[in-house]
């Protein structure tokens, strides 16, 4: 290799390339929209086709307030991340925890949702059509939800014991961009079952 | 060069037990092993499915044959089918692409290696999956074993009242798991090559194989995701009693057709795309030129990244879509022409003038040019929503694919073969039954795969397991079964080569053709860690600057 040492005079005297956490993320967000673009295709696809109630008209109620919940957590999850790029660890773990907080409240509200629609109305995911695209949809998005929970309270551990530093932030910023896109996809989630569905 | 691996003189290394080398080799997470592990892997699944097509082959050989039942026989085409498109050509072409892109970029690894292995084991484990159908999928109904419902499982078939038993499952899971598996490596794929590349090796500057793939993994990200979200629908229904595409509750067979070849047909493209790259690689070295119209072929290649998402309902003609749908997907078939036509003229227009050496690997590629040109011209009539309407579920469509993926992905794969096994293994594969290969493949491929557009045109539908006498079907059945068998001969005589080879070959060095690409400056095999130091790159050729100082190319570029 010696001979390969340095052939070429043109060097370039700086070489940056991306991160590849964010470039990796942001190819598994292109395939997760692929993903959810084909149930959200779907949902619409059999909207007002089931041959048998209950019909989103009838049972669903629009989940404003845990909306609200996901939708800031995406700022909480933003700030916590720059605390974290200026070393400011006592507001990034505040802001962090403030985020799982709202994050669980909205996996409540399915919940709440999930069992008000089951035991009050009889809508199972073997119901009608309507009850196959819906659990389906929402599930789908509820299970990124968790996961991300889950990702983020296992950087909440490592932050209470005091081992996420602002060195660590960039891996950070990655969990962040995946949180941002739960969020994304909610917002489309929410039109179409809830505003444009119904 | 000398050999590029560092050894320390005067130490000598013992020979490690094999249950070690097993060990290293399981749980390995360099990429140029897990590209090799992708590529023996899949070779396996080759020979799997070509025995299934010979079994297939020899059923249809006369009208009224008995040698399998119709019951076997669509187990066949669709263990056939599947393990073709998912389990020997994906992996194949990624194990190409792991083991090549690290190294033609310059840099150490891929950008992530446990998610490397971790994608390999997941695919690996997907075709296993697959083929356990054959012992597990009996369940408590003791009907079926393998799949059965076709490559494409259209609804309702793989509903539960007509797939009862284990079998659908089998093969909702395998394609669940490999599917993880191609996006894990195809995101590792691009974090790779936009974010490793060694200092100099700016986009421009990539070889093309590198930026193929880049498009590819791209498409893969796409395409394969679609399936993956199919699949969990089917599963629903399956298991959770979901109601996607069962019609009596009013779901849609349609939504299953569309949701399967908005994957199916980009993925026809993630398989020829990287199969460009190798001809795009090896056609230059064997014509002693630099690849013609560099920047038109990375700008073709994108466009048929993006076209080949949009021509997908030309699979479903016959299905009764309104007039406006089949215009639509009839022009956009046919624009998907154009950029393929350009780099068939760039692949002509670096051969002209150059002096062609006809070695093997130049000779795939030249039989793949006029094959995939012939393929694309088929192409072209089926993706006239008129004529498909004739010939649509016929052997005419089944000659089309086969000489696409035959005549495309299998030569091109045979050329990288050639190419880069004295990369992979240190020693050159054997000239002369290389050249027996060839021509014995070459015959068998011809004789197999033009004869059968002609019970095509006659009418003979596909996936039929026996015919009448007298349909004017018959001789052409038997040549084209004989021709089948003529390419397994071609392939028991690459496999030999690749034995023999590997203990006997020729001692390859560093860079037997003569070529320009990063890969060559380092020793064959390559170390562990490929560059002792990183290389510095000032063109699209850093080996032809490295050979000829006195007129580098980066003083042109």
């Amino acid at each position: 290799m010696s001979a390969m040492a340095n052939p070429f005079p043109q060097a370039p005297a700086t070489w940056r390339l991306p991160d590849r956490g964010k470039v990796a993320m942001a190819g598994l967000i292109i395939a997760e929209s692929a993903i959810f673009t084909i149930f959200v295709v779907a949902y619409l696809f059999y909207v007002g086709k089931s041959l048998t109630g209950p019909t989103p008209r009838e049972v669903l109620e629009t989940p404003i307030f845990y909306t609200i919940c996901l939708l800031s957590s995406s700022l909480t999850i933003h700030f916590a991340a720059k605390s974290l790029a200026r070393e400011r660890v006592g507001a990034f773990l505040g802001l962090w925890v403030l985020t799982i907080v709202l994050g669980g409240t909205f996996m409540y509200g399915t919940g709440q949702e999930w069992h008000r629609l089951i035991y009050e109305h009889g809508l199972t995911i073997s119901t009608n059509l309507f009850g196959t695209t819906y659990y389906s949809l929402v599930g789908l998005h509820a299970f990124h939800v968790t996961a991300g929970l889950v990702m983020l309270s296992i950087v909440a551990i490592f932050a209470v014991v005091g081992r996420v530093q602002g060195e660590q932030s960039r891996r950070v910023e990655v969990l962040s961009m995946y949180w941002h896109f739960v969020d994304a996809v909610w917002v489309v989630v929410f039109t179409v079952v809830y505003v444009l569905g119904r | 060069m000398s050999s590029n691996a560092i050894t320390i003189p005067g130490v000598q290394i013992d020979e490690k037990p094999w249950v070690d080398t097993l060990h290293e080799w399981v749980t390995t997470v360099d990429h140029k092993r897990l590209g090799v592990l992708y590529i023996l892997y899949a070779l396996l699944f080759l020979v799997v499915a070509g025995v299934e097509a010979l079994i297939i082959r020899i059923q249809l050989m006369f009208p009224h044959n008995h040698f399998v039942s119709p019951q076997v026989f669509n187990r066949l085409f669709t263990m056939h089918g599947t393990t073709m498109v998912f389990f020997m050509g994906m992996p194949i072409l990624f194990g190409f692409a792991n083991y090549l892109v690290p190294l033609m970029i310059g840099a150490r690894d891929m950008a992530f290696p446990r998610l490397n292995a971790f994608s390999f084991w997941l695919s690996a484990m997907g075709g296993f999956l697959l083929y356990f159908s054959l012992v597990g999928a009996n369940g408590l109904y003791g009907a079926g074993n393998a799949p059965d419902a076709g490559w494409w499982a259209y609804a309702p078939l793989t509903a539960r009242a007509f797939s009862p038993g284990h079998s659908t499952d089998y093969w909702t899971l395998a394609l669940l798991v490999s599917g993880f598996g191609s996006i894990g490596t195809a995101i590792n794929i691009i974090a790779t090559i936009l974010c490793m590349r060694c200092p100099g090796m700016k986009l421009n500057r990539m070889p093309l194989l590198a930026w193929l793939n880049l498009v590819m993994a791209g498409m893969v990200l796409l395409a394969v995701s679609p399936l993956t979200a199919a699949q969990f629908m089917l599963l629903i229904d399956r298991y959770l009693g979901g109601h996607f595409f069962d019609t009596q509750a009013g779901g849609s067979a349609m939504l299953w057709m569309h949701f399967f070849w908005i994957f199916g047909h980009p993925e026809v493209y993630v398989l020829i795309i990287p199969c460009f790259a190798f001809m795009s690689e090896i056609i230059p070295v064997f014509s002693r030129k630099p690849i013609f119209g560099y920047p038109v072929m990375v700008a073709a290649t994108v466009c048929i990244g993006f076209v080949s998402m949009s021509v997908w309902a030309h699979h479903m003609f016959s299905v009764g879509m309104n007039s406006y749908a089949n215009s639509f997907f009839t022009i956009t078939t046919m624009a998907v022409g154009v950029p393929t036509g350009i780099k068939i003229f760039n692949w002509l227009g670096t051969m002209w003038g150059g002096k062609i050496q006809f070695k093997v690997p130049m000779l795939f590629c030249i039989a793949f040019l006029f094959q995939f040109l012939t393929a694309g011209l088929t192409g072209i009539m089926l993706g006239s929503a008129a004529f498909d309407s004739q010939l649509t579920l016929s052997y005419f469509v089944v000659a089309h694919f086969h000489y696409t993926l035959v005549g495309g992905v299998v030569f091109g794969v045979f050329a990288a073969l050639y190419y880069w096994y004295p990369k992979i293994t240190g020693r050159i594969l054997n000239e002369t039954l290389g050249k027996l290969h060839f021509w014995l493949f070459l015959i068998g491929f011809h004789l197999t795969f033009d004869l059968m557009h002609i019970p095509g045109l006659l009418g003979m539908p596909r996936r039929i397991y026996t015919y009448e006498p007298g349909r004017g079907w018959d001789t052409v059945n038997l040549l084209i079964s004989v021709g089948g068998f003529i390419q397994a001969i071609a392939v028991v005589i690459f496999v030999a080569n690749l034995v023999v080879s590997y203990f006997k070959g020729k001692k390859a060095g560093n860079d037997p053709w003569d070529a320009w690409t990063l890969e060559w400056a380092t020793s064959s095999p390559p170390p562990a860690y490929n560059f002792a130091s990183i290389p510095l790159v000032a063109s699209r050729r850093p080996l032809w600057d490295l050979k000829h100082p006195e007129d580098p190319d980066s003083r042109y570029e």
